[in-house]
């Protein structure tokens, strides 16, 4: 179905009418939750879904899937080894390898299999391979990006081009707002990582943007230091005393004016103002860690007691989700390993594992599993042979869009499984590829979306989040 | 209050949409009613394009269907027999189905597509209504509105009017004597000469100037991987005042896709032709250069399509259009005009001063005379100093091979220097020339730096460039760079008029000439459309960006074809143009209206009242700083800093992105209007993208106008605006000899361009007591709030009552700043 109009406003009674005056009153109240139920009725989009949430974890800069999870026993043969032109077969490359010579590097790290599933998970992920059974291994998640910038950006919006609108702009377009005190998709941004600086890759706002969708949809990306949420204290001297005895002011005014000119946009104006006056309240109580109890901040590591770490986000984005936050992004930088691959790779996972282990745990304890939807993907993958210095523990790995591991738990994706082969160098896919664009349409199938009739008119076309070329749900690893 | 059953057969209304905007009788017009229920739901599979085209059969051409089968198949039940079929995710209404039926029924007529023909001279309608009578835009507007049943609106009042047309013009509310002015002026044609004095303002080229940057996407960084600066504002200042010196559009266009192609080139129009550097620039390393060069050529053309043509091009890249007549080779025929580009695809090699410069070559350097006289003379000193250098090195070497084989070194010598004594050179001649050439190093170091620091200062721009040797063009296929087709030539789409050569060699100024020549369909059209959805909130072709099959049909087609028309006699006169539009009755009615106006018809396409609607950022912010009292209305130069909250850009940034930390600029810099705003495409001013304002990584022709908590938040709390109320209510205060009340009309007047009534000024009296109370109580808040800016730095000693009052003022006139109507235009 395709919305002309944004009629997906936003507020309800509860709360701030009695904060001042008579808030926004039964006029609009009846008029916001009409049109909620409009819209439902209309939605010919919309399938019985078993997600109600995202948590999306994005790793900036592509890990390694040969180091952490698609194990490759007998690549230690080919160590040194030019890759065999039959399974290169030609293919792009960066102008960073460009011309040179593609040898193979092994990954130096064990595998073991791990829990019932008996799934090989790399020495570097003790925590997540704790949790494996929870874990759907997708290994053959491919994008057409062999650079940074275009390939997060496909990943994030469904183009490479910049312009389109993120998936979590996309969730809160489609399936409206869950709660009524805070953004209904909140970002999350790594303040620092473990493997070193050297080579980061920008994040842009683009990539949780609205694009061509209304703005209000875009991510509101929350900040490890000062306001969580951009402008959100009151300025010096302004005490809740006289921000209510303002907020009064003007929503008389407001009101007085509204009767005046009958415009109904002056009543989202009120609605905003409350909400605005509520997250005031909500954010801080969100970000306040003070009642969680030791043993679930145990659960996430050491790295929670710091502000910015990966670790504190995975614990915030599990108190979001409590508090109906329908898409969580977070980010977290540093994966992109050209050389020195090892000693960089072990510090990026240590950010992630347990910190990411532990959230599955948490929201498994609290009965959250099932209505979450975890995704954990970086924007591509990296190559089977070395860039730079080759040594059996000393290399680095290029970029590569043909191939890589991306895990998915909750949410009704199955558990302890692994889905898609890649060949023998992890170059090329064997069996079942999964493009960017049916993982996008899998993950709306799972929020009770059918991403082919979800649409939004621009520039000439319906468009989508999957885009105009195929693109299908991997059914397969439906629970 | 009103009852709830009322809005909620409000609400549906408002659901209900856009009016259809047909004329009222049955006849179906092939342009309005057909072609865009065909378009959406037809072409893509029976379109222009015949690759996706299906059993051979196309509905954007007569006779290539079947007519009795179309209406059989449409009307169907039979899933496999529907039209269009359930796979396509498309299903036509009902009211659809019988405007299709009767277009079979009448005949089946089809129309070239509106945009596509030259626009048509039509006699603007008669009117009954004396106040529409005269002014053929009321013409126009009234017998549409008279068709749907509506009536004008009355005319606004004059406060109203002045604040509406004082931001409409220059981006920046009126003040308060010219408020007393304008209202102490009972002449006819008051309106007329506030509208002349306005559009003489500098400031109108500001804000109009403005909505043209979003068109282009300038930008103070490349946008792309480490998103380094770049160095563009001259052409900034070019638009600026181009706008301010009435350039005739034609001419502006013109400039910008070809002016480095004129004979000789003006300075302003080599800046000009900047507008093809536009586009976003990846660094080197990191995509191939092949790759890049195609994607810089592909953006440039896409823009060209959005700003002058209100195509979307871009869609004609990998195939052709699904639905407008433009094919794959139109599109790299277009191509070819823009691939010569005589420069490097990727950002240059960092460390240079170019690259500190944010200038890539080719650019053009633009020294004042001071500047100019000043780098001549340090490029002679510097000369002057390697020659001497040069002298002082032989010296040396002359000096080290003289020296006796056994001598000390010259350091340990503690002999008198024994110059004089030919053959004899004692070390200390040796120390004597190093010590030459170590002094002038210092002095030739000391000068490049100096040298470094002019440049630095000197105001530069990139510009376009032609390679002598022409690139050729392919189509590419399925629009990948490395997989050349078809060679094309320089020329354009074949639904177009054609292309008329000039000289030898087909280049972008025969391609400007194209687009403003007088027959040309889009190019005027475009343009009118633009500036009325400037003046009006919506064009008179909503998507202003899309011109094409895919867009609105206009809502006044024959309005839009009057104003284009007049638009090319007036010799592209920009401000003629507007001046004709703000002196309309259609512009100068009411925007309050009885509530069904607003649910009807939301976007106020039929023109029944004046527009209401959220201006843009960039308004509100400046306005605010005006209000105030703070804003420095400096023109034209680089960009500035505004603070913004720390740490955004280094939480998002690469380490080594330059810059890589946000340094709020210092002083009244920081109150410059926001136009002059630096501008990161990866993290812009938080202030300004969260009220919509665009990254401009790519073209934007209309902003979207949202209502959002984060806004309000803004508002709040944002600590300029709040700076901004504390700065009022300090100058209102500081008048001895005023009382409450006529502090707050002043106020009130500041913010709204209204003197409050009496319930409002009743209401504001009585909230300025209760902060009164609250901060007489709690004089610490009140010291806090002082405090926490040193502009305020004296009143911290002022005694306890004064401190209050500000206080008190401050949140009065922070509540004004925050009503709806404060960011509204009314």
């Amino acid at each position: 179905m395709t919305m002309n109009r944004d009629h997906r406003s936003t507020t309800t009674r509860r709360g701030f009418l009695g904060h001042f005056g008579m808030g926004l009153g039964a006029t609009a109240l009846g008029n916001l939750l009409h049109q909620r139920q409009v819209s439902a009725g209309q939605a010919d989009y919309r399938l019985p879904g078993k997600a109600k949430r995202v948590i999306f974890l994005f790793m900036a800069g592509a890990p390694s899937q040969l180091d952490l999870f698609d194990h490759k026993p007998d690549l230690h043969k080919q160590f040194n080894q030019p890759l065999p032109p039959s399974v290169s077969m030609g293919q792009r490359v960066t102008a960073m390898t460009k011309g040179k010579t593609q040898l193979v590097a092994p990954s130096m790290f064990k595998f073991a299999p791990q829990g019932q599933s008996g799934i090989h998970m790399s020495e570097l992920l003790p925590h997540l391979s704790g949790v494996v059974d929870d874990l759907c291994l997708i290994k053959t998640l491919n994008t057409d990006a062999i650079n940074h910038d275009p390939a997060k950006t496909l990943i994030c919006t469904g183009s490479q081009i910049p312009g389109n609108a993120s998936l979590g702009a996309w969730l809160s377009y489609g399936l409206g707002r869950m709660n009524e005190d805070l953004p209904d998709f909140v970002v999350l941004n790594s303040a620092f990582w473990t493997g070193g600086t050297g080579n980061v890759q920008a994040l842009y706002s683009r990539l949780w943007g609205s694009g061509f969708l209304p703005s209000k949809h875009q991510g509101v990306s929350f900040q490890p230091s000062g306001d969580p949420v951009l402008f959100l204290s009151n300025p010096a001297g302004v005490t809740a005393a006289s921000r209510k005895t303002m907020l009064n002011l003007v929503t008389d005014l407001n009101r007085q004016h509204l009767d005046a000119v009958g415009d109904p946009e002056i009543q989202t104006t009120i609605a905003q103002q409350e909400m605005a006056f509520r997250m005031q309240t909500s954010v801080p109580e969100l970000t306040d860690l003070s009642g969680e109890p030791q043993h679930v901040l145990d659960l996430y590591g050491e790295e929670m007691g710091k502000s910015g770490s990966f670790a504190r986000n995975c614990l915030l984005a599990r108190r979001m989700a409590e508090r109906g936050v329908r898409f969580i992004q977070l980010f977290h930088r540093g994966w992109d390993h050209h050389v020195g691959l090892p000693k960089k790779l072990r510090g990026q996972a240590y950010d992630i594992d347990q910190a990411s282990a532990g959230l599955i745990r948490d929201l498994k304890a609290r009965g959250m599993l099932d209505e979450t939807l975890i995704v954990f993907a970086g924007e591509f993958g990296r190559t089977t042979y070395c860039q730079g210095k080759l040594t059996p523990t000393q290399y680095g790995r290029d970029h590569h869009p043909r191939c890589f591991t991306i895990w998915m738990a909750g949410g009704g994706i199955k558990g302890g499984i692994e889905y898609g082969q890649t060949d023998e160098f992890s170059y090329n896919v064997a069996e079942n590829p999964v493009h960017v664009r049916d993982l996008n349409a899998t993950i709306l199938h799972q929020l009770g979306i059918d991403h082919e009739k979800l649409t939004f008119p621009f520039r000439g076309l319906d468009q989508r989040l999957t885009g105009v070329e195929e693109s299908h749900v991997v059914h397969d690893i439906l629970a | 209050m009103r009852p709830t059953t009322e809005l909620l057969t409000a609400a549906c209304l408002l659901l209900a949409g856009v009016p259809s905007l047909s004329a009222g009788d049955d006849t179906v017009s092939f342009n309005q009613d057909i072609r865009p229920i065909l378009s959406n739901n037809c072409f893509h599979c029976h379109g222009p394009d015949p690759q996706d085209r299906k059993a051979g059969v196309r509905l954007d051409v007569p006779d290539e269907v079947d007519l009795e089968t179309l209406v059989e198949r449409i009307t169907s039940d039979d899933p496999y027999s529907v039209m269009p079929p359930p796979e396509s995710n498309k299903t036509l209404s009902a009211a659809q189905i019988e405007t299709l039926k009767r277009w079979v029924e009448q005949g089946a007529g089809y129309e070239e597509h509106w945009a596509f023909i030259p626009p048509r001279a039509a006699e603007a309608p008669e009117v009954d209504e004396a106040r529409f009578a005269k002014h053929p835009i009321d013409r126009f507007v009234y017998a549409k509105m008279k068709a749907r049943g509506l009536s004008p609106s009355p005319i606004a009042d004059k406060r109203t009017l002045i604040r509406r047309l004082t931001i409409d013009l220059t981006g920046l509310p009126p003040t308060s004597e010219q408020i007393e002015t304008f209202l102490a002026d009972p002449s006819p044609d008051a309106h007329e000469r506030l509208v002349d004095r306005l559009l003489e303002s500098p400031h109108f080229g500001e804000h109009v100037g403005r909505y043209w940057l979003d068109l282009v996407r300038f930008a103070d960084t490349n946008g792309l991987h480490h998103d380094h600066y770049r160095e563009m504002t001259p052409y900034r200042d070019w638009v600026i005042r181009s706008f301010n010196e009435n350039l005739p559009f034609d001419e502006f266009i013109t400039a910008q896709i070809a002016g480095d192609l004129y004979p000789s080139p003006t300075t302003d129009q080599l800046i000009a032709s900047g507008f093809n550097r536009l586009h976003l620039i990846i660094d080197r390393g990191t995509a191939l250069p092949e790759e890049s060069f195609n994607r810089n050529v592909v953006d440039r053309v896409s823009s060209v399509g959005t700003a002058f043509l209100g195509l979307t091009l871009e869609c004609a890249v990998c195939h052709d259009h699904k639905y407008d007549p433009i094919t794959q080779r139109d599109f790299y025929q277009l191509y070819a005009f823009f691939n010569n580009f005589d420069g490097a695809p990727e950002t240059g090699r960092r460390g240079t001063l170019d690259f500190k410069r944010g200038l890539q070559p080719p650019y053009l350097e633009l020294p004042s005379d001071d500047q100019r006289r000043r780098r001549g003379e340090l490029e002679q000193t510097l000369a002057d100093l390697e020659q001497q250098l040069r002298g002082a090195k032989k010296r040396l070497q002359r000096a080290g091979k003289k020296q006796p084989p056994k001598s000390k070194p010259p350091a340990e010598s503690s002999q008198p220097d024994g110059d004089g004594a030919e053959g004899v050179v004692a070390p200390a001649a040796l120390k004597a020339a190093q010590a030459e050439v170590d002094a002038l190093t210092q002095q030739i170091n000391r000068v490049k730096a100096e040298y470094q620091t002019l440049l630095m200062e000197i105001p530069a721009t990139l510009v376009m460039k032609e390679r002598e040797e022409m690139r050729p063009a392919h189509i590419l296929v399925r629009g990948n760079y490395d997989q050349p087709g078809e060679p094309v030539q320089r020329d354009t789409p074949g639904f177009l008029p054609p292309l008329r050569e000039a000289g030898e060699r087909t280049d972008r100024m025969d391609l400007a000439r194209w687009l403003t020549d007088p027959q040309h369909p889009l190019t005027a059209r475009v343009a009118v459309n633009r500036f009325w959805q400037q003046i009006f909130g919506v064009g008179l072709v909503k998507t202003s960006e899309d011109f094409g099959a895919q867009g609105t049909p206009p809502s006044h087609p024959a309005l839009l074809d009057h104003l284009a028309l007049r638009f090319v006699e007036s010799g592209w006169d920009v401000k003629a143009l507007l001046r004709s539009m703000v002196l309309s009755e259609t512009y100068r009615q009411s925007s309050a209206a009885p509530r069904e106006r607003f649910v009807d018809d939301p976007e106020n396409r039929l023109l029944a009242r004046g527009s209401r609607y959220r201006y843009d950022a960039e308004v509100i912010r400046d306005s605010v700083l005006a209000i105030s009292g703070l804003l420095n209305p400096k023109l034209y130069g680089k960009s500035v800093k505004p603070p913004q909250p720390e740490g955004l850009w280094q939480i998002v940034a690469m380490p080594y992105s330059y810059p890589r930390v946000f340094q709020p600029d210092q002083g009244e810099k920081i109150y410059r209007r926001s136009v002059y705003s630096f501008w990161k495409r990866g993290l812009p001013p938080p202030q300004l993208t969260i009220f919509d304002a665009p990254t401009r990584e790519s073209c934007i022709a209309r902003r979207e106008r949202t209502n959002t908590p984060l806004q309000a938040l803004v508002l709040m709390n944002e600590q300029q605006y709040f700076l901004a109320a504390m700065n009022l209510a300090d100058e209102l205060i500081g008048r001895n000899d005023t009382n409450d009340a006529e502090r707050i009309a002043e106020a009130y007047e500041r913010v709204t361009a209204q003197l409050p009534d009496q319930s409002t000024q009743q209401r504001l009296s009585d909230a300025l007591k209760q902060f009164r109370k609250l901060y007489a109580d709690d004089i610490a808040s009140a010291e806090r709030m002082i405090g926490q800016h040193d502009r305020f730095a004296a009143a911290l000693s002022w005694d306890d009552d004064r401190k209050v009052e500000l206080a008190s003022m401050t949140m009065l006139v922070h509540s004004l700043l925050n009503l709806d109507r404060a960011k509204t235009r009314e």
